[in-house]
């Protein structure tokens, strides 16, 4: 089973790194970008018994920091 | 009494040898080198240091793999029955990652890497740590890092302070971290976490000598202990 994991800064932290893609947007000409956020994506292929308690607890152990990240669990059709 | 120090070392760190230089001037004994894939820490230690560099490449968050290596289920239990641990740099981003301090240590708001030497104000002198040092006294530690802007909620910041848990406070901008934490405490207080490097500052040759006291007040606090 493949498994995307999205891992996102929680609201009200602050973004350094958004704020520089942002800036750099509108320095090649880009109007309209109102905020951009930076998280990061981590496929997992997992065994079908593997359950939503271990992928939870990976994420809470692991990809992603609790303190200041949030994480959404996405699962994909096996293919 | 000799005192028993050891300095960790995980793949990719640089401040090991200088943090073990540090502790043997300052103490007159040589650290043990313990290795991140060892499963125990040498017996009767009386002091483990976290050393800066950049653990496993800084994979996936500064400090997260280290955090969940062997050693470190050694040194969290060691922590937990009251062993001195001092992290610094990225031994303080390992410390946050591994649970064993609140916060955590983001990417400098400017983007940059900051590598200079900057004014520390030491905001408690009680500690294992700082007693060495005068109340309020501002001293000078080079800082050499991307990721210390130091982030953790207003309730957390607000217990911090409150208990006296900030050891160290930037005297000027540096790295946007919440209230310019630059170093801090364990409820029990034999936890130190700090971005700066006292131990590029142990010797004149060094510009400066002000983290000397950081590990002289150890030394002394331990014996007298």
């Amino acid at each position: 089973m493949k498994v995307r994991v999205h891992v996102s800064l929680k609201p009200g932290v602050l973004d350094p790194q958004g704020r520089a893609i942002h800036h750099a947007l509108e320095g090649l000409g880009f109007s309209g970008v109102n905020d951009v956020r930076a998280g990061r994506l981590i496929e997992l292929d997992v065994d079908d018994g593997v359950s939503d308690e271990a992928l939870d607890d990976m994420c809470r152990k692991l990809l992603a920091n609790m303190v200041i990240e949030n994480y959404r669990i996405e699962k994909l059709e096996t293919a | 009494m000799a005192f028993r120090s050891a300095v960790v070392t995980f793949p990719g760190s640089n401040c090991d040898r200088d943090m073990a230089v540090a502790l043997e001037l300052v103490s007159g004994t040589p650290a043990i080198r313990v290795w991140h894939g060892d499963a125990a820490l040498p017996d009767r230690l009386d002091f483990i240091a976290l050393p800066g560099g950049f653990s496993y490449g800084d994979y996936l968050r500064s400090g997260a793999m280290a955090a969940r290596s062997p050693i470190m289920r050694a040194v969290i239990e060691a922590a937990n029955r009251g062993v001195p641990v001092l992290g610094v740099c990225n031994g303080f981003q390992v410390l946050t990652e591994s649970g064993l301090l609140p916060g955590a240590l983001m990417r400098n708001a400017s983007q940059h890497f900051i590598c200079r030497t900057v004014p520390l104000v030491v905001a408690n002198t009680q500690s294992l740590f700082t007693a060495g040092y005068d109340a309020g006294a501002t001293i000078r530690i080079p800082v050499a890092h991307h990721d210390g802007n130091y982030f953790a909620d207003q309730a957390t910041l607000d217990e911090l302070e409150g208990e006296g848990r900030v050891a160290f406070r930037y005297g000027e901008t540096v790295n946007g971290s919440q209230r310019d934490i630059a170093g801090v405490l364990n409820r029990a207080g034999n936890v130190l976490g700090m971005m700066p490097h006292p131990e590029r500052a142990v010797e004149p040759a060094h510009g400066g000598s002000d983290g000397r006291a950081l590990f002289e007040s150890v030394v002394k606090g331990l014996v007298e202990a």
